[in-house]
């Protein structure tokens, strides 16, 4: 232990419980099936492969909790990291 | 037309059949005709939480069944005269009777009783199913750990997803002298984590241990802090306005003094 934390104040068990409990309860709530999340990421990366090349052993796509700004409340969050490889221009010159 | 209310938690030993009495006896007292069923086939104790466990005959499988009529299951308490117990089967299965018979048998005790309370059994099988089938609102006891809470997320999750949607929580079992270290969530931590109305919050009483025993219920004797906490909670199923009790009494200054000169 060095002499930070020392005086670094360890959590209470009791905010520990509440924290444990925020994350477990959004993704008990949100109840996505290994199914679901597949057929999600399937969508998602149709839709983008319509204008894009991504890169498929890449992509990651998962569902997690974010922190509002300004107040303490976490929101679920559906967090897609989608790497591009090229744009598709015919795509893009129609606009 | 009365109200039917279950008291439900998805974990066990949480305090529900606890609640059922003392929140039913509460209702009584204020001179409501009330209603408690016990739901939980093959594991009944409410009748012996309310000291009744002697003068069962019929039970609510029975009713269902039409081996006897509703009024001779009917069990009168010992104190309150406008206080009646339904009792359940020990001898047989939560699969003795169906959500659709419940639905009837409430509907028929509405009639008759201001509150039909219902003590669910734990779990969200069958058994959970039977209970909710006829029910106006919820009861959803909680104590102020990690599994009973998160059961009680799930039990609310389902109670919305069967259109039961006038839902209210107890916290069960509060140890103030822990939530002061931070060693114990507090009652406002349980309700930003669950998002549902506060209906009452109840100490942990070695009084709740010795009325149970006995087979009374703790409910409007003032000099207990979860006597006082369910009678509050009665009141507000009545719609009064009561202000949530301060729990940590029990180690006040003015208490101790108190107690001393008591004896």
């Amino acid at each position: 232990m060095n002499l930070l934390d020392f005086f670094r104040k360890k959590p209470s068990s009791g905010s520990v419980a509440k924290d444990r409990l925020q994350l477990l309860l959004v993704s008990d709530r949100s109840a996505c099936s290994p199914e679901m999340m597949q057929a999600i990421r399937d969508d998602i990366i149709a839709v983008i492969s319509k204008y894009m090349d991504v890169d498929m052993d890449d992509i990651n796509i998962e569902l997690t909790t974010t922190e509002v700004d300004g107040s303490r409340k976490a929101v679920p969050t559906l967090y897609a990291n989608i790497p591009i490889k090229d744009v598709k221009r015919d795509k893009g010159t129609q606009s | 037309m009365g109200e039917v209310i279950v008291v439900t938690s998805g974990k066990g030993g949480v305090g529900k059949t606890t609640t059922t009495a003392n929140v039913g006896t509460g209702l009584a007292m204020m001179n409501k005709k009330v209603v408690l069923v016990d739901t939980d086939i093959g594991l009944r104790n409410l009748d012996l939480v309310l000291g009744l466990e002697n003068r069962i005959v019929y039970t609510l499988v029975d009713v269902v069944e039409n081996n006897c009529r509703l009024k001779q299951a009917l069990i009168k308490d010992k104190r309150f005269d406008n206080l009646y117990l339904l009792p359940c089967a020990q001898t047989r299965e939560k699969t003795a009777v169906s959500p659709e018979q419940m639905k009837k048998l409430t509907e028929e005790l509405k009639a008759e009783f201001d509150y039909v309370i219902l003590d669910c059994p734990a779990g969200i099988e069958q058994g959970f199913k039977n209970a909710i089938a006829g029910v106006d609102r919820a009861l959803v006891v909680t104590t102020p750990e990690v599994s009973a809470i998160r059961d009680a997320d799930r039990i609310i999750g389902l109670l919305e997803a069967n259109g039961i949607s006038d839902n209210a929580l107890i916290v069960n079992r509060i140890r103030m002298d822990l939530v002061k270290k931070g060693e114990m969530m507090s009652i406002d931590d349980v309700v930003d984590v669950l998002a549902i109305k506060l209906i009452g919050a109840v100490p942990d009483d070695e009084n709740i241990v010795i009325a149970t025993n006995q087979g009374e219920p703790l409910v409007g004797r003032e000099d207990t802090l979860a006597g006082r906490a369910y009678m509050n909670i009665s009141k507000r199923i009545l719609g009064e306005e009561v202000p949530l009790m301060n729990l940590d009494e029990g180690n006040s200054f003015w208490k101790r003094l108190r107690d001393l000169f008591r004896g």
